[in-house]
């Protein structure tokens, strides 16, 4: 058993919207829509919500029921976790890749979030007023490769603002960001769609209305659902907006007791992280876009499906079409919504990291944020200094790490831990009647659709590991093999002896 | 709109609502649990 941990949410809707704003990220803004242009358009949404409910409510019911079992027994971060569901060693040290994950995506995704918040700066300045399109989307390119000291400056800012947060604890730093930003998220989410749909072609330089791009992204093209790409993407992005396979799900579900309810509260937060996903995050890029640039100029942007090209590079840019005030208004919101939804998912995946500290090492709340926030800054120079570190940190942590450990842990859970036991745990104190059938897609559904998405990425991991390298990629492999080594050392030494810093 | 596109939307915008509202709904409503529960804001004395 860990040492004592004296975390607690404050209040049940605390922890909800903690848990929605972990979900809620950049993804639902930029990705979604993006993804649903790229692959079959209305028609997206059929196999999206077919993962949803196959892979994505099964995962959430077993990460929070995961997180709670061994919370009771004083663990709070996935190797101890996963040690409290299986006593094999195996399992703890496979649970490393729950830390592992969180500190690798966090070491790039601190970055965007430094991008948002200089976006919402200079929105806020004007500085984009008067610039052409090429102009915005060049004074982006110059930032990112580093032209001004700024993103350096504004990355170390942010993680200097998570690791803040962090060592204020859950109630007074994560579960009080979360209650500030996640109904900011949703105010600003709310205006930035109205306007989005409302926008009519002929006012303020608008060749198209708002319509016409919920019109092009809603048309659905029924033939892409036999397309196994499009279920390879959409499965792709219910781990990405869900926040499964990281381990911070567990962790935040590990301090609700075993009498308290797990099953209504995972449904709230799942489902409020799908409405600003569908309804928000398909009512404000693609109208906007489209209103400006036409159907032919988004498609050609959002190739590649990530939606950053018009997240960063466009909208400024249409935005000071409505005038200088609105311009800056716009910005504001459109960057700060970014950003709050940026940094609740940051603080997520930072809490396990502490919380692996406190608990296994009897580190004080304060140090174990200061750890992360130190591993971070050292992880992250290579994300910020070249875009292939970054994208290889992206690849490996922030996709392949995620499809691996979610199959490990439907195992654990299903097949090892047992299903008869698992069924309890997400039962016990359930407010909600869990649908039975639920069981039964855990044991045999799910494994096999995570199985049929391991195996099909293994052909693309093959040809990347066997394709020649740059000094960068190498670099960056190489912090994550350490990274990986370093924190099973960790979890090694923590099983011979408790060290108290 | 196409017919079809504002069906699709309209299906899914109303059914993830609905599904979003409702369970919030239930936490909101669900009465507190005895104590000790999970939550430190209730508690008689600070954790």
């Amino acid at each position: 058993m860990g040492t004592e941990n004296k975390e607690a949410w404050g209040s049940r809707i605390g922890l909800v919207l903690a848990m929605a704003g972990n979900a809620v990220g950049l993804g639902n803004f930029l990705r979604f829509p993006a993804q649903a242009v790229q692959n079959g358009g209305g028609a997206f949404i059929i196999p999206y919500l077919v993962c949803f409910v196959l892979m994505g409510l099964p995962l959430l019911y077993v990460e929070w029921a995961m997180g709670r079992h061994a919370g009771n027994r004083g663990h709070h971060s996935t190797p101890f976790i996963f040690g409290a569901m299986h006593k094999h060693s195996f399992w703890k040290y496979a649970g490393v890749l729950g830390l592992f994950i969180s500190i690798g995506i966090c070491a790039y995704y601190t970055y965007i979030e430094a991008w948002t918040l200089s976006w919402a700066y200079h929105s806020a300045m004007g500085h984009f007023m008067g610039m052409s399109q090429d102009q915005v989307a060049a004074f982006f390119k110059n930032y990112v490769a580093l032209g001004t000291s700024e993103p350096i400056m504004v990355w170390v800012l942010c993680v200097a603002l998570n690791t803040w947060i962090l060592s204020r604890g859950l109630q007074g730093g994560v579960e009080m960001a979360a209650k500030i930003g996640m109904p900011l998220l949703l105010l600003f989410g709310v205006v930035l769609a109205f306007r989005g749909v409302t926008l009519t072609a002929g006012s303020h330089g608008a060749v198209n209305s708002g319509l016409l791009g919920l019109n092009f992204l809603w048309t659905p093209n029924f033939s892409s659902i036999w397309d196994p790409v499009v279920w390879r993407n959409a499965a792709g992005q219910i781990f990405f907006t869900l926040s499964l396979g990281m381990g911070s799900i567990h962790c935040y579900a590990s301090y609700v007791k075993c009498k308290d309810d797990i099953a209504l509260n995972a449904m709230s937060a799942g489902w409020m992280n799908e409405f600003v996903e569908v309804v928000l995050g398909s009512a404000i890029i693609i109208p906007i876009a489209v209103g400006y640039l036409g159907v032919d100029k988004v498609v050609e942007m959002t190739k590649g499906g990530s939606g950053f090209g018009i997240g960063f590079m466009t909208l400024p840019y249409l935005f000071t079409q409505w005038g200088p005030a609105l311009s800056a208004l716009s910005g504001i919101m459109w960057f700060g919504l970014l950003f709050f939804a940026g940094i609740t998912s940051s603080l997520a995946m930072g809490t396990p990291v502490m919380a692996f500290m406190e608990d296994e090492f009897g580190w004080k709340r304060r140090n174990g944020a200061l750890f992360f926030g130190a591993a971070v800054l050292l992880l992250g120079i290579p994300s910020v200094l070249s875009q292939e570190a970054f994208n290889e940190f992206d690849y490996w942590a922030g996709t392949i790490a995620l499809v691996v450990f979610s199959l490990l842990e439907i195992i654990l859970f299903a097949w090892v831990f047992g299903m008869e036991k698992g069924w309890k745990e997400i039962t016990a104190g359930a407010d909600m009647k869990v649908p039975i059938a639920f069981k039964y897609v855990i044991k045999y559904v799910t494994p096999v659709f995570l199985l049929i998405v391991f195996v099909g990425s293994l052909p693309e991991v093959w040809a990347t590991l066997t394709k020649p390298v740059t000094f960068q990629v190498a670099l960056a492999r190489g912090l994550m093999v350490a990274l990986f080594a370093g924190l099973s050392g960790l979890v090694w030494l923590a099983g011979r002896k408790k060290v108290t810093i | 709109m196409s017919t079809s596109a504002l069906t699709i939307m309209l299906i899914t915008e109303v059914t993830i609502t609905a599904f979003t509202l409702y369970y919030f709904w239930k936490v909101v409503t669900t009465p507190p649990r005895a104590e000790p529960d999970s939550y430190a804001a209730n508690d008689d004395e600070p954790r």
